[in-house]
């Protein structure tokens, strides 16, 4: 253990070594990161440490407390789960972008200062871009560009607001701001955009989708977690919370219904997760941000449960479209139970991660008595349940036989999988130890008989919803399709507004060049007539006559003389 | 992607063993096993005691009741929604 460093410098110094070492040896560096990171941690203990004083500003380094030991330990927890993942690619690029970018949000979680989370907050930005960009194609490229410049952007407005804030207080510290200025109301829209609020969310499901198979899984962990943290941090009570997190879990539903790429529906039902999480943060109390933080830890480990086994897919098959699978659980059989046990998890099944992790979110709404927040909240549960619970395994792996025979996934994809799933039930069995983890005493118990029959209620009459549905014919097949979302706006309407712009500009110009060509062309006619050859002041005149006009004028000088 | 999916001959779905999801009869069962589970659930509200948050909980098998009503509500508006935003897949390209 080195004193005073932040675990996440551990992975990002770490990192600089991986691209000078062979396929199997830096693999197995690669693994040791986190579990050096790990252990910085344990070693660290509560705490503040790593101050500095640069251009006259304190900055904290590390700052270890209960609510960043949540999220420090859930993003070293699947940093080391996701290189296991990732182990069948030959990628130097790629592996040392993603340990750099997780080592980026485990800093960006321990800093104790604006400034410094300003740093890791950007690096979180320019180092997960690469693995959107290691798909090297022309599509994936344009999609890391999107992602890129909306990802900076919220640190630039991250910037403007510390600046702001910086000059009204005098203070960097990174603790509770509350939307009460100009400058706070930028620090939150910043966080905003990378937790992909509703209308700011679309770089999320036009990106992730895009990345390569391990890139997509890495990508769901850290960079919107880092943002729900940073609002637990700096906004935790903060109401308008309650109905943006509202929002964000019901809108996503619809889309998800409807999308035929399977990695983006989960990505749209990871938008409706943070949904879950912002409104724990909205509701501020003891039960709210320990829910919050329970289901951002379980969340993190079953999202990448269910985005590595639709990674599994696309490897496998070559495709994660749903109009294209169905039938998959005759070869995969494997990854089809591990998707499965990643699906039940997200529906929050009783015994699975899920259930005794929302349940305090829900109970937090409740005890507020924000009944019309519940009810969207119970609504969309059984959304969730619709898309990651149903649609993706259902799809994938069952359905109609698309005559798709391919291997099982290979082995390092299976422990990956299999190390998320053993969590996603222990976690669901036995959540004293993940409760034990969270900010404040947890006062609840999840296993009482009327919340588990509720919510089995819930799920199965759901369920029945669903064979009902497709028993009568009434579910809609997937087909091939673009779903308009709000991306639509700047990769469609402004590009088009652009082009109308030039069209019209274009035509103006033309004629204002036109007018004046035409004023030119007569102004040079003039000239022309007066002094081109046949012009009377170009004309070559008799030497008789010019000696004449000279004594005219001489004449006329003596005249003006003598007057 | 640089990786290749394995190459091997795909045999023809109909080929090979029978699977036991893909028999008509097995499909039923599962449905009425379904239906069975729900009543039972749904009966279950009536043999502990409640402890509701909201007056609407006291309703029995309400949150069935409201899981059912969403996820067809979710299904249905979603077609409606498609016929919306649903474009070409090479849209954008």
């Amino acid at each position: 253990m080195i004193d005073g460093l932040s675990p996440g410098l551990v992975l990002i110094g770490g990192a600089l070594g991986i691209p000078f070492l062979p396929g199997k040896w830096r693999h197995a560096y690669m693994l040791a990161l986190p579990v050096l990171g790990g252990w910085q941690l344990w070693g660290l203990g509560h705490g503040v440490y790593g101050q500095v004083e640069i251009f006259g500003y304190a900055l904290t380094l590390v700052r270890v407390d209960k609510l960043s030991v949540v999220f420090g330990m859930i993003f070293l927890l699947i940093a080391f789960i996701n290189v296991i993942y990732g182990m069948h690619e030959r990628d130097r690029l790629q592996d040392t972008s993603s340990v750099i970018y997780a080592g980026a949000g485990i800093s960006a979680v321990f800093v104790g200062d604006l400034i410094t989370l300003f740093i890791f907050w950007e690096l979180t930005a320019i180092s997960s871009v690469f693995l959107i960009w290691a798909r090297r194609t022309e599509r994936a490229y344009a999609a890391g560009m999107r992602y890129l410049i909306v990802q900076v952007g919220s640190g630039v407005i991250l910037l403007a607001g510390i600046i702001l804030h910086l000059r009204a207080t005098g203070s960097i510290a990174f603790d509770n701001l509350g939307v009460v200025s100009p400058a706070t109301l930028l620090i939150f829209t910043a966080f905003g955009i990378k937790c992909a609020f509703p209308l700011l969310h679309n770089w999320l499901q036009d990106a992730y989708p895009e990345a390569t198979v391990t890139g997509t899984v890495v990508l769901s962990a850290f960079t919107t977690k880092l943002a729900v943290y940073a609002l637990a941090r700096g906004f935790a009570g903060t109401e308008v919370l309650i109905y943006i997190g509202a929002l964000m879990t019901a809108f996503p539903v619809f889309y998800a219904v409807i999308e035929n790429d399977l990695r983006r529906v989960l990505a749209y039902s990871l938008n409706n997760q943070l949904g879950f999480m912002v409104v724990g943060i909205g509701v501020g109390t003891e039960m709210g941000l320990n829910g919050t933080a329970a289901h951002a830890f379980a969340h993190v480990i079953y999202k990448a449960l269910l985005f590595m086994s639709m990674g599994a897919v696309l490897h496998r098959a070559g495709t994660v479209k749903a109009s294209e699978l169905g039938g998959l659980y005759k070869s995969m059989p494997l990854t089809t139970i591990f998707c499965i046990v990643g699906a039940v998890s997200i529906s929050a099944f009783p015994l699975f991660s899920g259930f005794i992790s929302k349940a305090l979110i829900l109970t937090g709404a409740a005890d507020q008595g924000r009944w019309a927040v519940w009810l969207v909240l119970v609504f969309a549960s059984a959304g969730v349940l619709e898309h990651s619970g149903i649609k993706v395994p259902y799809f994938a792996f069952f359905a109609h036989d698309s005559g798709i025979r391919c291997k099982e996934a290979p082995l390092n994809m299976l422990i990956a999988m299999g190390i998320a799933a053993f969590l996603c039930v222990a976690i669901g069995v036995y959540p004293a130890p993940l409760y034990a983890l969270l900010p404040y005493e947890v006062d609840f118990e999840p296993y009482t008989t009327g919340h588990v029959i509720t919510q089995l209620q819930l799920l199965m009459f759901s369920v029945l919803a669903f064979a009902v549905l497709i028993r009568t014919g009434l579910y809609p097949w997937e087909r091939p399709s673009t779903n308009l979302d709000s991306d639509w706006l700047y990769r469609k309407a402004m590009p088009a507004a652009v082009g109308r712009f030039m069209e019209i500009g274009g035509a103006v110009r033309d004629a204002v060049l036109a007018r004046a060509q035409n004023h030119l062309e007569r102004f040079i006619s003039t000239i022309y007539r007066h002094h081109g050859p046949q012009g009377a002041l170009a004309r070559t005149w008799p030497t008789g006559s010019t000696v004449l006009w000279v004594a005219v004028l001489l004449a006329a000088t003596l005249i003006i003389f003598y007057l | 992607m640089t990786d290749t999916p394995n190459g091997q001959p795909p045999p023809s779905p109909t080929e090979g063993k029978k699977y036991w999801l893909e028999q008509r009869p097995n499909v039923e069962k599962i449905f009425w096993g379904l239906v069975l589970v729900c009543a039972a659930l749904g009966l279950a509200d009536f043999f502990y005691d409640k402890h509701p948050q909201f007056a609407m909980e006291e309703i029995p098998a309400i949150y069935g009741i409201y899981g059912f009503v969403c996820f067809f509500g979710i299904v249905l508006a979603g077609k409606k929604f498609a016929k919306l935003v649903r474009r070409d897949e090479d849209y954008y390209d």
